[in-house]
């Protein structure tokens, strides 16, 4: 199998951070994104800001980067609503930068979350043992999606908001 | 909140830049006639758009969830790519006001796995009956729920109670799907008759289709029509295949999947529409026009149905489980999320039932 083909996309492992049920029902194909309305807000914000750059980098059909600042060193950069589920933001720019180090070979790279609305900027850094815990997530999500049936959801603060909410509880 | 637009008059969509108008002749009210179903009217090559004769509405785009057309209405390229980018379905009705196509967006929700499980709950004669079984007891609880509410009110509908109770129990014995059909038909025609009991005026007869012969049967086809577009674009929302259904036979219609959830929903969205018009007075014999054979509602009869419909779709109220307020129209697709995790074994399908 290609390496490309055998990993994951960086909604995936968002998800995996966010919710098990989340992940198991994106991947296979019952997504709910698209009669959410915070999910509508989400892609709003994202068309709407930073519209001098050039939006949705996708590498190798896989990794989908909403923009990236070259300079001195590569800066990719993910647009985000709010800070609710801040950890997942954070892990799904660790698994970029540990594509583009480990699997493309691009040394001198750094991760920024922005968020316009409230108009803050985090600074993503990446070492070794962020590395190695990236590598167990990507074995956890394997076992997660390959289940029978989608793990029994268990009820979050942020449920509510979640464009699963209904799909998960009714 | 994004709403449902309805369109009773002729006219044309355009599109200038980003911005869709409907445009229409302002000096008569020209409605759609049984004439112009038959030959396509004269089409317009030059721009009418500013001409002083004709009226230019503004369709607020962010705000349309869907398009009702009634009216024969023509339609750009241009007006369909900017509707299906903005993910707006339009729905098109007949003379009769009956539902004759839906021009869906591109975006399709496709999962083979739902598809293939879906599909498995058809062929299998057990798993099949056993859903058709919840949209015949989900339509008879509903029933029961509105003709209880009128025996609450003082009228006397014992019998036709005691019935539909009584059929509602032996849904469980049915063995196929024919029986369960027939069954639902004979709870179905017991409840019509009970409309006499219930309304004010009009004689309900017996149920006439396709055309319908008098108010009555005017007001149920076009609202059951109505009712089918609506449960259609909830579908469209979810995974489910809109071809394979349960109760009625695949091969009914095109999307006969909305034939088996429209089932449970009539009572509530359909039914006391039509009760509340008539007992009301809201309606009444001069909303209607009667021809040779048939009876349909007139364009104020329309209006005055549609607005109480839309009106309808949007009241919410608690969800149990969820504990949130959701609006009717969101009952249906929760209903089809329900169908879902039934598909993939997490939770055994119950249908909707009125709590309140």
């Amino acid at each position: 199998m290609l390496l490309s083909q055998a990993l994951f996309t960086g909604t995936q492992v968002n998800y995996y951070i966010v919710c098990p049920t989340k992940l198991w029902l994106f991947t296979h194909q019952l997504s709910m994104e698209a009669s959410s309305e915070y999910v509508e807000i989400g892609k709003f914000i994202h068309e709407k800001s930073y519209s001098r750059e050039r939006k949705d980098v996708i590498i190798d059909e896989k990794i989908g980067i909403d923009f990236i600042r070259d300079g001195d060193k590569l800066i990719i950069c993910e647009i985000k609503k709010s800070k609710r589920i801040e950890k997942a933001h954070r892990y799904q720019l660790y698994y970029y930068l540990y594509y583009l180090r480990k699997i493309k070979g691009i040394e001198n790279v750094e991760g920024r979350i922005l968020y316009p609305t409230q108009r803050e900027i985090e600074v993503i850094e990446f070492n070794e043992e962020i590395s190695r815990e990236i590598e167990k997530i990507m074995e956890e999500i394997r076992k997660i999606i390959s289940l029978d049936e989608p793990p029994k959801p268990s009820r979050k603060s942020y449920c509510k908001k979640c464009a699963y909410f209904e799909f998960c509880w009714v | 909140m994004k709403k449902n637009f309805y369109i009773l008059r002729n006219g044309k969509l355009i599109r200038k830049g980003n911005t869709i108008y409907f445009i229409y002749e302002k000096s008569e009210e020209k409605v759609f006639s049984a004439e112009i179903d038959g030959e396509e009217m004269e089409v317009e090559t030059e721009d009418i758009s500013d001409k002083q004769e004709y009226e230019k509405r503004v369709l607020p785009i962010e705000q349309i969830s869907s398009l009702f057309i009634y009216g024969r209405v023509s339609l750009t390229s241009g007006v369909i790519s900017f509707l299906s980018k903005n993910n707006i379905p339009v729905h098109f009705f007949g003379y009769y006001g009956n539902y004759e196509s839906t021009l869906m967006p591109k975006e399709m929700l496709l999962s083979g796995e739902m598809h293939i499980k879906q599909a498995m709950h058809y062929i299998s004669q057990d798993k099949r009956v056993f859903i058709a079984k919840r949209f015949v007891e989900g339509s008879a609880q509903n029933i029961l729920r509105n003709l209880e509410y009128y025996q609450r009110e003082g009228k006397d509908l014992q019998e036709e109670i005691s019935y539909i109770t009584n059929a509602s129990f032996s849904i469980e014995n049915c063995k196929d799907v024919s029986q369960l059909l027939a069954l639902e038909g004979a709870i179905r025609s017991k409840y019509y008759s009970s409309f006499n009991k219930i309304l004010k005026s009009f004689e309900f007869d017996e149920r006439t289709r396709q055309p319908p012969e008098n108010p009555l049967n005017a007001m149920i086809s076009f609202g059951n029509s109505l009712l089918y577009a609506t449960v259609i674009k909830q579908i469209y929302h979810t995974q489910l295949d809109q071809t394979i259904s349960f109760l009625h036979e695949p091969s009914e219609r095109r999307f006969s999947l909305a034939l088996d959830i429209s089932e449970i929903f009539k009572p509530l969205l359909v039914d006391r529409i039509i009760f509340k018009l008539v007992n009301k007075d809201i309606i009444g014999e001069d909303h209607f026009v009667k021809e040779l054979n048939s009876c349909l509602l007139n364009n104020k009869g329309k209006e005055i149905f549609l607005r109480e419909y839309d009106e309808k779709l949007q009241t919410t109220i608690k969800h149990r489980d969820l504990g949130r307020n959701v609006s009717y129209e969101r009952l249906i697709y929760l209903e089809c999320l329900k169908l879902c995790k039934h598909f993939l074994g997490i939770k055994d399908y119950k249908p909707f039932v009125i709590w309140w």
